[in-house]
């Protein structure tokens, strides 16, 4: 039609551009070979910084060129003076703005700004914070530039109340965001410490003899900033609870108690000579300089974890010299010092005693509590609260579910045990794809429970069959269990840690889906292993049970290893020891 | 921003475009009041389209149809651009207030039948204002001290002795003094409107017969706003008036959806990039007498103090999940929308926020219509910002105008101040030939579109009971609802404020929309016409800002100067049957929508009647990848063109000032549009780097 305005046809754009590129692509090449071979003839003169501003300010992730530039800036710093150098890095700060609007993500410049930053003579923090802000107000997730702020805050000791409005004005502009919430926790417990007073006991502790509850740390937050970040973080999560910055930051407010280290508990038997030690948490007993005491006599002895895969573990043992506490006469008092941590813990063996033990009755509440702990019930209460109205307009969000558990365990682990299943439940429906997350984690809910029900017993005996059981874990609290019946599970294994178990007499696991039992090794006193029903099916399986030298009865009625040609005879040779075989 | 009063002929096109592509004032259409240039009549003879009148769907369609080649004429009998969708500086807003008080003048009636060739008749068209005229029940208030204003605070004495009303003796001080200070304000008055503007014996016959002592109104507001806030400094009529420059007052009051079709062509075309925009920056509402914000975005809801959380995961809820179209509202169709809002277990905060706020629908609007609207609000939120709503710095006014410009850029020639006295129907196939314009001259044209303004009453389809829009505008000296920053762009819907009264819709504009000047704000109401636009909205005037029929409304922002007037709503026009030749097309002026939608419809809908096969307003191209004549590269054009070569020539020369003219002076306002709202922050940053650097 006439009058239109001609344009060019695709194809001869296609060609100028090409062109275009072309001519750019053998400056670029030209430019950073005269580059690379300055470098290697350590040249650092002005020209070289201005090649390598060319190249990076059209490709500002080239990592070896800002190495390059910070050789000839270290360079220049010896033979310029103050105000030269100044000039020169305040020139580099805004070449580097350039950069980063080429790429506001790039790691090299914002290490470079953060390098030149630092050497700069008379650095004017407050602009760089207000090119932070800049930078955040255009994309509020760019981590580079949350971590290069941070820098800057540090350097230039920003007031903590002020950062943390920042975060307010972040949070308020956009609330899922990491950034922004983790920037929160870190500023709080600066802003508003916990009050240094010992929390007052909140709940009546069960046993009495606890030492005082472990609630001394820096990183915790006054009760009165809690509850106006709790009504902050309900706002989010009940705006978008499908949101999980906001969650993640609740649990982080609702508390994570860190367990006092400590020796938990010690266990001498005579028979076997040996000493085991449990500790609050995983360590490497050749390392922490753990000491053995034997009625004032520091022993010499070797420390080993319950299972060669270990090299950290929460329960060591160790062999006593031969005949020190054998006579049955004698009374003997051991102590277990951990040098590193300032700690120890006594144990006697009486005379006529075969076995001794010293321990805190570990199983207060605060042991499982560290989830979630450490505020008052009566403020985890009204949480559960709020969460649970949210639940109500939103059944099926699992956010809410989790917490409302987690809230649930902090609270009475065993009163709520029913609404505790009923929510795992819900849980696996609605997020299938977490199934065996929520079968792990309720896992170790119940098994919490049953060891609490256990110590409330005072027995040795922990029963916790037909609970739909897929892991086993708080092994370390089982170490004076003689008796286990983990029967009509979903157990696949006996895992390692199973070897923690060191007083263990019987094993009963029948009906599980269990293939293998690395687990029970070196068990002592293992007399009686029923695995009816269970998946082991090839005679190497069985391997460790050999290890167990007073292992007498073997049930192995319904597993697979049964079908295996002379399983008899290979079992005998085997394991010697058992008389009573069932197959 | 066309500072330009017209360009009328091929010589002329080129030379005025220059100076206006150089930049010469691209501020506000402050020199819209140019003394006419001595046109000659030496118009091309003949066009595709000539288009009479300047209102937005004019302007699309001019702009869509130059685009494509079409070779456009595009006239308007005023003096100034966008007709009924002009914004206009202070002094030039008395102006217009002035003419529509005048009486029209009859029109000649001129004889054109020696221009009519065999089988042709003459369509006369109504240049008269009287006549086509959508404006009435101009009404104007001023509340602001006529006293020059005082550089220094303001004396002491005065105040205290207001504080102190109480006392009888001190009030007849008062009086004493508010006469004095009348009588002064009186002198001034006749001189200001003698000498400056428009504040015709109108204005003080309307105020004399609305309040009821005009004589001491002024001064007991004065007294009163000293009392509540002594401190700041008030903003006197001459004040206004020197400082009119920096108002920007549309007639019409509309935002535009920023998934809305007029965002949307804006984006096609490349159009925006001759216009800047700000994002609304809140939605507020009226409720039990308090202006609340109203939390429609996410971060709105999460911010809100005045929701539960319980209530916030309602809202949020009800916002997520009404986005699609379920079994359950369907079962609702027909029932009011209200109805169903109430089944959803939304509180009563929550329903009014949803129903009129969000939907701004009423209350026995159906369910399916409350939820499309409701859908189209939350669709536009989060694009650029926390609204859903965008507008254009320096005005509505202006975004005809872009597409005017963008009508020029591509050949279009413009005529202010020129009309078309009437058309030439060929009798037998019922097509208007040619028209002849206000000079006398006949040109012809394939099509003709007009504003349905410049059509008798007898030729139009309107529907029936006629419908009009009341609209007033306020300048006032604080934000309804005051918050950290004073440049807050708020929507604010006011639901009837009693049965029977309009909802209305209320825009307030700052100063940094470049409406109003430093101190004040640019309110807009409009509603759907009960009565007059004065009786439809000075009651919720009266009770939301200060005015001196409010009572203890101390706290209100208080109403320097108003105006009322009532427009015919563009909706009104019916889209057939209309009595005109087949190829003549009408556009309607503004509705009563908040959105654009009406006008680009209309302008698409007359665009693809003429020309179904092309695209509508399809982006601009890049100025490279435009051929010049220059260049060895277009060799495609043969010889036989010359001439139309040379009118090619012409348009690329105003191609490339523009293009020019565009690096000059708005470098990076390109696609802002497109950057989901960083665009504007963005600019705002570069800026700011560039300076420190």
């Amino acid at each position: 039609m006439h009058g239109r305005v001609k344009l060019k046809s695709t194809a001869q754009q296609e060609e100028e551009k090409k062109k275009e590129r072309e001519k750019k692509l053998k400056i670029y090449v030209a430019t950073r070979d005269a580059c690379f071979s300055k470098r290697k003839e350590s040249i650092c003169d002005d020209e070289a910084l201005q090649l390598t501003q060319q190249l990076l300010s059209s490709n500002p992730d080239f990592a070896t060129l800002w190495n390059y530039r910070r050789e000839i800036l270290m360079h220049l710093e010896t033979v310029k003076d103050e105000d030269e150098i100044q000039k020169v890095y305040i020139s580099e700060l805004s070449f580097l703005e350039s950069c980063l609007k080429v790429n506001p993500k790039s790691y090299g410049s914002w290490h470079h700004r953060g390098w030149v930053s630092a050497r700069l003579p008379r650095p004017d923090w407050a602009r760089e914070l207000s090119l932070c802000d800049r930078c955040l107000s255009l994309d509020d997730r760019n981590f580079h530039c949350w971590d290069y702020r941070r820098m800057v805050v540090k350097m230039s000791g920003v007031p903590v109340d002020q950062e943390l409005a920042f975060t307010d004005r972040l949070i308020g502009s956009n609330f899922s965001n990491y950034s922004s919430w983790h920037y929160r926790s870190t500023l709080l417990p600066l802003l508003h410490p916990e009050s240094p007073e010992p929390p007052s006991p909140c709940r009546e502790p069960p046993h009495s003899s606890l030492p005082p509850s472990p609630q001394t740390h820096s990183h915790r937050v006054c009760e009165e900033q809690l509850l106006k970040e709790y009504e902050l973080v309900q706002n989010a999560f009940f705006t978008d609870p499908n949101d999980q910055s906001a969650w993640f930051y609740y649990r982080w407010l609702l508390g994570r108690a860190e367990r006092e280290e400590m020796i938990s508990c010690v266990y001498v038997s005579r028979e076997e000579e040996r000493v085991a030690v449990a500790f609050s948490r995983p360590v490497n007993a050749q390392s922490v300089g753990l000491l053995l005491v034997l009625d004032g006599q520091p022993q010499r002895v070797e420390w080993t974890s319950v299972h060669p895969r270990f090299k950290h573990s929460p329960v060591w043992i160790c062999a006593l010299p031969p005949g020190t506490i054998s006579d049955i006469t004698n009374e003997h008092n051991l102590t277990v010092h951990w040098t590193e941590k300032h700690t120890h813990r006594d144990c006697a063996l009486y005379t006529g005693r075969s076995e001794s033990w010293c321990r805190d009755s570990a199983t207060d509440q605060e042991l499982f509590r560290s989830e979630l702990s450490v505020e008052k019930t009566s403020v985890l209460q009204s949480e559960l609260q709020s969460c649970n109205q949210l639940q109500e307009l939103e059944p099926l969000n699992k956010w809410c579910l989790l917490t409302i558990i987690l809230l649930m365990r902090a609270l009475d682990p065993l009163g709520y045990e029913k609404e505790t299943l009923a929510h795992f439940q819900t849980l696996k429906e609605v997020d299938s794809m977490r199934c065996a997350y929520y079968s792990d984690l309720c896992s170790k809910f119940m098994i919490e429970n049953t060891i609490l029900k256990m110590e409330y017993a005072e027995v040795r005996v922990f029963s916790i069959s037909d609970k739909n059981l897929t892991t086993l874990c708080h092994l370390d609290q089982l170490l004076l269990v003689t008796h286990i019946n983990l029967s009509s599970n979903q157990l696949q294994r006996l895992p390692p840690q199973f070897a923690m178990l060191q007083c263990l007499e019987v094993l009963e696991a029948d009906n599980n889906s269990i293939e293998s039992l690395e687990g029970v090794y070196h068990l002592p006193k293992l007399e009686e292993v029923l695995l009816k029903n269970n998946k082991i099916s090839t005679l190497a399986d069985l391997q460790p049970l050999a290890s167990c030298p007073r292992l007498k009865r073997l049930d192995l009625r319904g597993n697979p290893v049964t079908q295996t040609a002379n399983i008899e005879s290979e079992l005998a040779e085997l394991l010697p020891s058992v008389t009573d075989l069932l197959l | 921003m066309l500072g330009l009063d017209s360009f009328n002929i091929d010589s002329v096109v080129i030379h005025t475009i220059s100076i206006f592509f150089s930049g010469v004032c691209l501020q506000s259409p402050c020199s819209l009041l140019f003394e006419p240039v001595t046109l000659q009549p030496c118009l091309p003879s003949e066009f595709d389209v000539v288009i009479l009148g300047t209102g937005l769907a004019e302007s699309v369609v001019a702009a869509a149809f130059s685009r494509v080649g079409q070779r456009v004429l595009h006239v308007d009998r005023r003096s100034y651009y966008a007709a009924n969708w002009a914004s206009f500086t202070f002094n030039g807003l008395l102006t217009w207030i002035q003419q529509h008080h005048e009486e029209s003048q009859p029109e000649e009636a001129q004889d054109w039948s020696s221009l009519l060739e065999e089988g042709e008749e003459l369509i006369y068209l109504s240049n008269s204002k009287s006549e086509s005229d959508s404006i009435s029940n101009v009404q104007v208030f001023s509340f602001t001290s006529e006293e020059e204003e005082e550089e220094e605070a303001p004396s002491p004495d005065p105040p205290s002795i207001a504080e102190e009303q109480t006392g009888g003796a001190e009030e007849d001080a008062v009086k004493e003094n508010s006469e004095t200070e009348s009588a002064d304000s009186k002198e001034d008055d006749t001189k200001e409107k003698s000498e400056a503007t428009a504040d015709g014996d109108d204005e003080e016959q309307a105020s004399q017969t609305e309040g009821e002592e005009p004589e001491a109104d002024q001064p007991t507001t004065s007294a009163a706003q000293s009392q509540s806030e002594p401190i700041k400094k008030k903003i006197s009529y001459p004040q206004l008036l020197k400082e009119g420059r920096r108002f920007n007052i549309d007639l019409v009051s509309k935002l535009m959806y920023s998934r809305g079709s007029l965002v949307d062509l804006l984006i096609k075309s490349n159009v925006s990039r001759y216009a800047e925009f700000k994002n609304v920056t809140r939605i507020l509402t009226y409720r039990h007498g308090k202006v609340q914000q109203v939390p429609c975005s996410r971060a709105d809801v999460f911010a809100s103090r005045q929701l539960s959380v319980v209530e916030k995961r309602k809202l949020m809820r009800f916002l997520t999940s009404c986005m699609e179209e379920t079994e359950e509202q369907q079962a609702y169709n027909g029932r009011p929308y209200l109805e169903f809002l109430c089944d959803q277990q939304l509180g009563d905060n929550l329903q009014d926020f949803l129903l009129h706020s969000i939907a701004m629908v009423t209350e026995d609007t159906p369910t399916e219509e409350g939820l499309t609207s409701t859908r189209h609000f939350l669709r536009c939120l989060g694009r650029y910002g926390n609204t859903p709503f965008l507008f254009p710095v320096y005005g509505l006014g202006e975004i005809p105008q872009c597409f005017c410009r963008m009508c020029a850029v591509f050949g279009g020639i413009y005529c202010l101040r020129h009309s078309v006295n009437c058309l030439v129907m060929d009798k037998e196939t019922n097509r208007c030939k040619a028209v002849i314009d206000s000079r006398g001259q006949r040109i012809s044209c394939s099509h003709f579109v007009v504003e349905e303004g410049y059509v008798g009453a007898d030729r139009k389809q309107m529907a029936t009971p006629t419908r009009s829009l009341s609209r007033a505008v306020l300048i006032t000296d604080g934000s309804i609802l005051p918050s950290d920053s004073d440049q807050q762009v708020s929507m604010v819907t006011v639901p009837p404020i009693a049965a029977g009264c309009p909802a209305v819709k209320m825009v307030e504009l700052c100063s940094s929309t470049m409406t109003c000047m430093p101190g004040t704000y640019l309110v807009h109401l409009t509603c759907q016409s009960v009565g007059s636009a004065y009786e439809d909205l000075s009651p919720v005037v009266t009770r939301m800002f200060h005015t001196p029929e409010s009572h203890d409304q101390e706290n209100c922002p208080s109403v320097l100067w108003c105006l009322y007037f009532n427009m015919a709503d563009g909706s009104g026009l019916e889209a057939e049957g209309h009595n005109l030749p087949s190829n003549v097309y009408m556009c309607s002026g503004p509705d009563g929508g908040l959105g654009h939608e009406h006008a680009i419809k209309q302008a698409e809908s007359i665009f693809q009647k003429i020309l179904p096969e092309e695209d509508f307003c399809p982006p601009a191209p890049n100025p490279e990848d435009i051929i010049y004549d220059g260049d060895n590269t277009s060799s495609a054009m043969g010889g036989e063109e010359e001439e139309k070569e040379e009118t090619e020539d012409k348009q690329e020369k105003e191609e490339k000032e523009d293009k020019q003219e565009e690096k000059e002076e708005t470098e990076d306002k390109q696609e802002e549009e497109e950057k989901d709202g960083a665009g504007e922050m963005e600019k705002e940053e570069e800026q700011t780097l560039q300076t420190e650097e």
